[in-house]
């Protein structure tokens, strides 16, 4: 198919979604958010063979940065947080906008930085370890935080709404998020077109032929998670102004739902693979809004089945799947005459 | 010649078991170093003690007179002083251009270099190698679907690719076809004579190993038996009496 053509398509299908779809707008902005932490969590969990189950962590610590950015260009954060919503803040559109645009990029940066520390001591861990070390952190970091009253404790923050039209402010966080993840995507296509990109395979495929062979394993991984979590701090961030009102442990660190949701939709859709995430973020996602819409109070185990045979059944995912049925859309070669090809030598 | 590796009094015990009691050893600059002894009695030990994959209990490492027993696997790799497996070990998920792509030698490359693509040059050098031990057919075909045989070759490829100053091989020969032994012996040779690569190899097949090496060292049960040049080797009763001991 031409390519061109395709990412026309995709592109304009994107621009005109929230206008001819305009009672889905929230669902396809946070169709957007699946698509930017599925691809994030596959750089290190489908390409370099990391499975962190913390990822969530950057996106709870994006929405507190931002947030706590975003309300100290206009108020001291105690004095803000103390009132709990109920004192009157106005913040000016310049301190709205403000906040978005210089919290989206602190809470890129802190984010990747907690990576590189968090990752310094992870890292050491492999398989299962790893994963359930990740977790811990993003656990505790909810714990710590909920008992923190400077960023309002348990309850959370509330931050101020759009101002401005109701309806324009869906569709300013339907192309935030549209926008990161079409840069997201952008990002890492190239990313695993360099040396660096082969680089993080290699540790996956065999960490310790790699060190053998002289590869600087650990600052790869570092810089490859700090840049999945770059990404994530920025969603958190735009999340929590999408929100207004974020909790600690429901909403920020919500280690059961978004935190889970993202493996399952990288493994939905085939991990490893450059579109593998994003289609397995789509298919979740709609299979979650369907369920949620039409089978309620079974949503749950509906979900809990689909992981279930995601996890023991289709492991590969889409684009796994497809690859097994049609290797040469990916330009893989298979080798039939091995035996008899050494026998003529 | 110089000594370019120089091992002394080095000991290695897993648990009860001492794999490696007091060996001293050296490898010349620019020669074929062989390795031999029966099974079990302590040579790839002796290789991942000489490239830091476990830390030895005593004793000293010097590679180019700098002391490098403390160091890392990837620092040691960096360093120009490379190891193939035993149990050969590829990226069976890549293609064989990839796997030598992926080897380029990484003790030249700057964060820089590592965010851009591989260069035509890179994938020319790719080509020479995988020519030169016999894989240019295969070179697009996924690693893992090659036989073991294949594997090994492509494994020593990958080493060439990235231009180490010493390669310790461990058991090259092992698994391959025997009609290609004798093409891989050349191959060996020519890594030595004209990439200039220095080798220190481990060998089972003492009639592999009697052709190539300059100096040959001789394990059994841990500990140094013999050394000298293959004739003296070949014709020292201790070391016969250790082989047909082990059969
Ligand atoms: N990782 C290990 N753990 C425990 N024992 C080991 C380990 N590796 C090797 N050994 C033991 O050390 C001895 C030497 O093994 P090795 O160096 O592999 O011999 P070779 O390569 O000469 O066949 C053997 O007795 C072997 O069982
Ligand atoms: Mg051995």
């Amino acid at each position: 198919m031409n390519k061109t053509l395709l990412y026309g398509i995709l592109i304009a299908g994107t621009i005109i979604a929230p206008f001819i779809l305009p009672d889905y707008r929230t669902q396809l902005a946070t169709m957007w958010l699946m698509i930017i932490v599925a691809l994030t969590w596959d750089m290190t969990g489908g390409q370099m063979g990391y499975n962190s189950l913390g990822n969530i962590f950057f996106y709870g610590t994006g929405m507190y940065v931002a947030a706590v950015v975003g309300i100290s260009l206009a108020y001291n954060v105690a004095d803000y947080t103390n009132a709990a919503g109920g004192g009157i803040y106005k913040f000016t559109d310049g301190q709205y906008f403000g906040g978005i645009f210089l919290g989206s990029i602190a809470a890129g940066l802190f984010c990747a930085a907690c990576a590189v520390i968090i990752g310094w001591i992870t890292f050491g861990l492999r398989g299962p370890y790893f994963a359930i070390g990740t977790l811990g952190v993003a656990i505790a970091a909810g714990e710590l935080v909920s008992n923190w009253d400077w960023v309002g404790g348990g309850q959370g923050i509330a931050l101020p709404v759009y101002p401005g039209d109701f309806n324009i402010g869906k569709i300013f966080f339907y192309f935030l998020f549209a926008g990161l993840g079409c840069a997201v995507f952008i990002f890492v296509k190239w990313l695993y077109s360099t040396r660096f990109g082969a680089a993080m395979n290699a540790i996956r495929d065999d960490e310790e032929k790699a060190e053998a062979m002289g590869i600087h394993t650990l600052r790869y991984k570092l810089i490859a998670w700090a840049m999945a979590a770059f990404f994530v701090g920025i969603a958190g961030a735009i999340s929590a102004f999408q929100l207004i009102h974020f909790e600690p442990l429901e909403t920020a660190y919500q280690t059961i739902n978004l935190g889970i949701f993202m493996v399952v939709c990288v493994l939905l859709g085939g991990k490893g693979t450059l579109w593998g995430p994003v289609i397995g973020a789509i298919m979740f996602h709609v299979f979650k809004e369907v369920t949620w819409n039409y089978l309620l109070g079974w949503q749950w185990v509906a979900l809990g089945a689909l992981i279930v045979v995601t996890v023991v059944y289709f492991q590969d995912g889409v684009m796994g799947w497809l690859m097994l049925k049609r290797p040469e859309w990916f330009g893989m070669k298979v080798e039939q005459k091995t035996a008899s090809a050494e026998a003529v030598k | 010649m110089n000594k370019i590796i120089e091992v002394k009094d080095v000991s290695k015990s897993y648990g009860g078991v001492v794999a490696n009691k007091d060996i001293s050893i050296e490898v010349q600059e620019g020669g074929i170093t062989g390795l031999i002894g029966p099974n079990g009695s302590g040579k790839t030990t002796l290789f991942n003690s000489i490239v830091g994959y476990h830390p030895i209990d005593g004793g000293s490492i010097k590679f180019q007179n700098q002391e490098i027993s403390k160091l890392q696997v990837q620092d040691i790799a960096r360093l120009g002083l490379l190891r193939t497996f035993q149990q050969t070990r590829i990226y069976g998920a890549m293609d064989c251009v990839q796997n030598m792509l992926i080897s380029l030698p990484h003790r030249k490359m700057s964060l820089n270099d590592m965010f851009s693509r591989n260069t035509k040059a890179d994938y020319e050098k790719a080509d020479r190698l995988l020519e030169f031990v016999g894989l240019y057919e295969k070179r697009f075909l996924r690693s893992g679907s090659l036989s073991f045989g294949q594997q090994k070759l492509l494994e020593f490829a990958m080493a060439l690719m990235n231009e180490p100053t010493v390669l310790l091989l461990d058991e090259p020969t092992a698994g391959i076809n025997p009609t290609l032994i004798n093409g891989l012996i050349d191959r060996l040779r020519r890594a030595n004579t004209e990439f200039g690569i220095t080798l220190f190899i481990i060998e089972h097949n003492m009639r592999v190993i009697m052709n190539m090496a300059d100096k040959m060292y001789c394990l059994a049960h841990g500990e140094l038996l013999a050394e000298g040049t293959p004739d003296e080797i070949q014709n020292d009763q201790r070391v016969i009496d250790a082989y047909l001991g082990a059969h």
